[in-house]
């Protein structure tokens, strides 16, 4: 369910430390429930982790969306914006943003796969 | 179900040209050339898109629409936190009276005599009602009545210290509108978590209480229905620290004639004159917010002030620390109108019957429906009471469900899903318009769905199937809005 | 005995007391402090039967001076126009007037396909792409659209010009002062219009500026000018509509570019009644959709597939998104909505530019009647900039004690404008439409000649 090769954050993010893409995690599109509209960042905003990086909408609400690291964005997927209720569908091949970190140490703090479905149990 | 037909038809797919809906007094002047006299290339071609549609099919066509809508005269409104009353008639009559509906707002005070003289007895009332007698009644509705009274505070506090300071405390159970009013008025909004009794926790307000905070805004009684029971303790540690209390008023009906907010500590508060004090909502507007605060707020309320002088009302405009104006004209005079027929109407000992009504129906349902639902703070609640899903969330049944299957069973559904801090809450609110017969039945429909989420959940989660429509793709609507008709789409 | 509007006896009262557990009344009560329960009866003038009350509230009207009594020439942001009788008996319509915001779709698609409708008629006027469900009237309309552009264009310098409405420019230096926003006005050159050099100059570096079309002395500003200065500056251009009649003749303000406007449509079927309740709106380019304040209306389909309305985007409102809503309004002006949908749509195609036509014709034959009248007493006609039915009459000496002295002849002059421009002392804004008919003109003229 929660792909190994990602790690996880307390606030429902996942990220993939290879590419920098991140998106929000399966938990996540369920509490929201049908996703109507993706608000994304602009490429090459530096952001802090835990920084407000987007936010996804439901009919009926909002969720902030919190960068997992430190970094530049390099890419927004306007695609998915275009088509956002594909993360209902799919959580974690929807990607949002793709972030170049600056400091790796960050990815200590993060979840892995296992530790993040405890969380959610 | 019939397929659509002409009377699925927007007003602009009606008519045909030539066909008209008015008719113009007589041209008694000559025609003056447009020529010259407006400007080149502001002189308008067409006004197109607007329909050509006789009297009878505009008068059939709004006729028909107003079918398709549930009102407080078609029935019980049971909506939580917006006292849905009823409407009283001669309050109409009145708005309509032509000294009141056809007086110019800039008309000299001389000749509006009669409009300022109501505005101000009005004024008196409501200091009376809430022991709040700074009164302005220029707000056009709660938020505006929120966001006013803000300001207000911000100017008294920085009259005083010469700092407005920054936070105003909020608890988890507010309207929207308390933190966005707060917010708009330039304050950082803070969160205190209720206590596990559904009210404000003191001991996490005395924490939250920092020089840094202006005002704590809360609603009592509170969403959940409760009146604050440590009120008192909450006004002491806010004022303790020189900081201000705001109340809104959206749940007075529970209190007129039992308590007034000015005697528990509430320096400034809005009252909401289409939920209190009878004013038809309109299906969403026009509302009125008068603000009432503490004599000594009274120098920042908006101006202009209506003041009675020994020649007469007169409409004050030099008031130099007044917040200023937030609206254009008086306020909604027409709302005004109906709120004073309305109080006149009742006087002391009937609008002190209409808080009781009201505390009474709302105890009685939650008498009645205990172990049909289940009720998250079951012990005497004001003028509403709060049930959730959790029941019948064991056969799928939400509390969506339940709401629609009320509309098929002859009622309005009342508030869901707030206060957010009860999950699937459903929130029930009376009013004292309602009599024992009509309560019976509420409950015994309320009975029925319980009954129905057991046995055929399948049929509820299909519910509205009485209604012109069923339920909605709100999230399609969404992504792709349609916000306006289209020639030709 | 009980009220007229309280059902229950003192009978069911008792049924129901039982069955919650309480042995009175005053027990329902108990969870409010004792020291804070009012221990005594209001102090409220007596109750009033219905007759009586009316015959009270009568003696209260009659005290002041409405259109069936004075010939008033009285606009200024608020205007008598004829409404078509049928419309205030549809208000009546309870369905209409008793019901609540259309939450609850299934039950409210004739409020909801009203404001469809009225959204696409205020489109249709303005010249713009999309509208709101409206908002409580045209000076927090105005202030609401100066927020959106700060937010927006992330600046927080609005420009507005002195011939917007004073009512609406103090309404926003209130919200403004709280925000920290900066308010720059710019003045007026000798025909009643903008300084368009003082305009482009404040205007760099601000988020909006800000015009009223027609203007508040009634002139017709050209908002091609307030368009051009606010793209040359990175702002953006918002049109005030106080006079919405005006439409009927003008070329709309979404038409010439204008970004967003702010309208009050009251002129649409409302009466003046005393300042309120009136009916803003804001209607804008589709750019603005997102930091859009307010209610929208949006079209939907049911489970089986029929179409129809609902409430929609409503994440950007404040009960969803708290306080990071874009504004703290929580509701709109629904039923003065429906005036104006029903009245937009009796005057429709045709009848709103001939409505329109009948005001400035019966407006210029007013100003030329007075200027004639009053010429050799030095009453002249205040800005000659082009206006479409309201004029400045200058040349007054004390512009109140005309008005006043020309109460006693059963007329309502206009405006006095000393309070708002203190170079206006002599000036009053005269406002005439349809209703005001030839013989009143002709009196107004020449009562003020002297």
């Amino acid at each position: 369910m929660y792909p190994e090769t990602y790690k996880y954050t307390n606030d429902h993010e996942w990220i993939d430390l290879a590419t920098g893409r991140m998106g929000v995690t399966d938990y996540a599109q369920k509490q929201l429930g049908d996703i109507v509209f993706l608000e994304l960042p602009e490429v090459g905003k530096t952001v802090k982790k835990g920084d407000q990086v987007g936010s996804v909408e439901s009919v009926k609400a909002v969720s902030e969306v919190f960068a997992p690291m430190s970094g530049t964005v390099t890419e927004v997927n306007a695609a998915l914006a275009e088509k956002p209720e594909a993360i209902n569908h799919d959580a974690h091949g929807s990607w949002m943003v793709a972030i170049k970190t600056s400091d790796p140490a960050e990815a200590q703090d993060l979840l892995d796969a296992a530790k993040y479905a405890e969380l959610i149990k | 179900m019939t397929t659509a037909d002409h009377r699925d038809q927007l007003i602009f797919e009606q008519g045909t040209p030539g066909q008209r809906g008015y008719s113009l007094p007589a041209q008694d002047v000559p025609s003056a050339p447009l020529e010259g006299a407006i400007p080149e290339g502001l002189v308008r071609r067409e006004v197109s898109g607007f329909p050509e549609v006789t009297e009878v099919g505009l008068v059939r066509h709004f006729t028909r629409l107003s079918t398709w809508n549930y009102g407080v005269d078609t029935g019980m409104y049971p909506l939580g936190s917006c006292t849905m009353k009823y409407n009283p008639k001669v309050n109409e009559a009145a708005a309509r009276i032509r000294g009141f509906a056809e007086l110019h707002p800039l008309a000299p005070d001389d000749v509006a005599q009669g409009a300022l003289a109501l505005m101000h007895a009005l004024v008196q009332m409501l200091g009376e009602i809430t022991g709040l007698p700074a009164v302005t009644l220029q707000p056009a509705a709660g938020a505006h009545g929120e966001l006013t009274g803000m300001m207000m505070i911000r100017k008294h506090l920085t009259t005083r210290d010469g700092n407005p300071r920054k936070v105003v405390l909020i608890p988890d159970s507010a309207h929207g509108t308390n933190p966005a009013s707060a917010h708009f008025c330039g304050y950082e909004v803070r969160q205190i978590t209720s206590c596990a009794r559904g009210n404000l926790s003191v001991s996490a307000l005395a924490e939250a209480m920092t020089p840094d905070v202006a005002a704590l805004m809360l609603t009592n009684p509170n969403t959940l229905g409760m009146f604050e029971d440590e009120i008192c303790e909450a006004a002491q540690i806010v004022h303790a620290k020189g900081g201000l209390v705001y109340c809104d008023g959206a749940n007075m009906n529970a209190l007129i004639g039992r308590a007034r907010p000015g005697d528990f500590g509430m320096d400034i508060m809005h009252l909401n004159l289409h939920k209190t004090f009878s004013t038809p909502h309109g299906g969403g507007g026009p509302g009125s917010g008068p603000v009432v605060a503490v004599k000594e707020m009274e120098p920042y309320l908006p101006t202009p002030v209506v003041v009675a002088t020994r020649d007469g009302m007169h409409l004050d405009y030099e008031r130099p620390l007044s917040v200023g104006r937030v609206k254009a004209f008086h306020g909604n005079f027409g709302m005004l109108v109906r709120a004073y027929a309305y109080i006149r109407s009742l006087g002391a000992e009937g609008i002190r019957k209409t808080a009781e009504n009201a505390v009474l129906n709302a105890n009685y349902v939650r008498a009645r429906l205990r172990g049909t639902y289940e009720i998250p703070y079951d012990r005497l609640n004001m003028h509403e009471v709060i049930f959730s899903d959790h029941k019948q969330n064991e056969y799928g049944i939400t509390t969506l469900d339940i709401a629609k299957r009320l509309i098929d069973l002859g009622f309005h559904p009342p508030t869901i899903y707030f206060p957010l801090i009860v999950h699937g809450a459903l929130m029930v609110e009376p009013t004292e318009s309602e009599g024992l017969a009509e309560m019976n039945r509420f409950v015994e429909a309320m009975q029925q769905i319980a009954e129905e989420a057991k046995t055929q959940p399948e049929m509820l989660k299909k519910a509205p199937v009485t209604t012109r429509r069923s339920r909605f793709d709100e999230a399609t609507a969404a992504r792709k809005p349609v916000l306006r008709w289209k020639a030709g789409l | 005995m009980t009220h007229p509007y309280i059902p229950n006896t003192d009978q069911d009262a008792r049924l129901m007391l039982e069955a919650i557990g309480v042995p009175s009344i005053d027990a329902l009560f108990e969870p409010i402090p004792a020291a804070v329960r009012l221990h005594r009866e209001l102090d409220l003038p007596p109750a009033l039967s219905e007759p009586d009350l009316l015959a009270h509230l009568g003696a209260l009207a009659a005290q002041n001076a409405d259109s069936s009594k004075v010939a008033t020439f009285l606009g200024a942001g608020a205007y008598r126009h004829f409404a078509p009788c049928f419309i205030d008996q549809l208000l009546l319509r309870s369905e209409f007037y008793t019901a609540y915001t259309p939450y609850q779709p299934e039950i409210a698609q004739g409020t909801l396909q009203a404001i469809f409708e009225f959204q696409t008629l205020v489109c249709q006027l303005m010249g713009t792409d999309i509208a709101n469900a409206s908002m409580y009237d045209g000076s927090t309309a105005m202030t609401e659209a100066a927020m959106m552009a700060c937010r927006m264009t992330k600046r927080d310098r609005v420009v507005v010009a002195r011939t917007v409405h004073p009512h609406y420019r103090e309404v926003l230096d209130t919200y403004a002062k709280n925000l920290g926003l900066t308010i720059v006005e710019a003045g007026f050159e000798a025909d009643g219009t903008i300084d368009r050099a003082a305009l482009a100059d404040a205007a760099r570096g601000a988020a909006a500026v800000i015009l009223q079309y027609p203007n508040f002395f009634g002139v017709i500003e050209d908002p091609r000018e307030a368009v051009e200065i606010a793209k040359a500056a990175g702002a953006l251009s918002v049109a005030v509509v106080t006079e919405p009649v005006a439409m009927g003749l003008l070329v709309p303000p979404g038409s010439l570019g204008i970004d967003i406007v702010a309208g009050e449509m009251q002129a649409f079927g409302a009466p003046v009644g005393f300042g309120g309740p009136y009916c803003g709106v804001m209607a804008a380019s589709e750019k603005c959709m997102r930091q859009m304040p307010g209610r929208f209306v949006g079209e939907a389909t049911d489970t089986e597939g029929r179409k129809g309305y609902v409430l929609t985007l409503a994440t950007r409102e404040q009960h969803i998104r708290r306080e990071k809503a874009t504004s703290n309004i929580c509701t709109n002006s629904g039923l003065m909505a429906l005036a104006a949908t029903m009245f937009m749509a009796a005057y429709g195609k045709q009848g709103l530019p001939a409505l329109a036509r009948l005001n400035f014709d019966k407006a210029h034959y007013a100003r030329e009647a007075i200027v004639r009248a009053g010429g050799k007493a030095g009453v002249t006609a205040r800005f000659a900039g082009p206006f479409f039915n309201e004029f400045v009459v200058g040349g007054l000496g004390d512009a109140s004690a005309a008005q006043k002295r020309l109460l006693g002849s059963g007329l309502v002059a206009g405006l006095p404008l000393g309070r708002y421009y203190p170079e206006l002392q002599d000036s009053l804004l005269v406002c005439v439409t349809e209703l005001n008919g030839v013989e009143d003109i002709d009196r107004l003229a020449a009562a003020l000649a002297g």
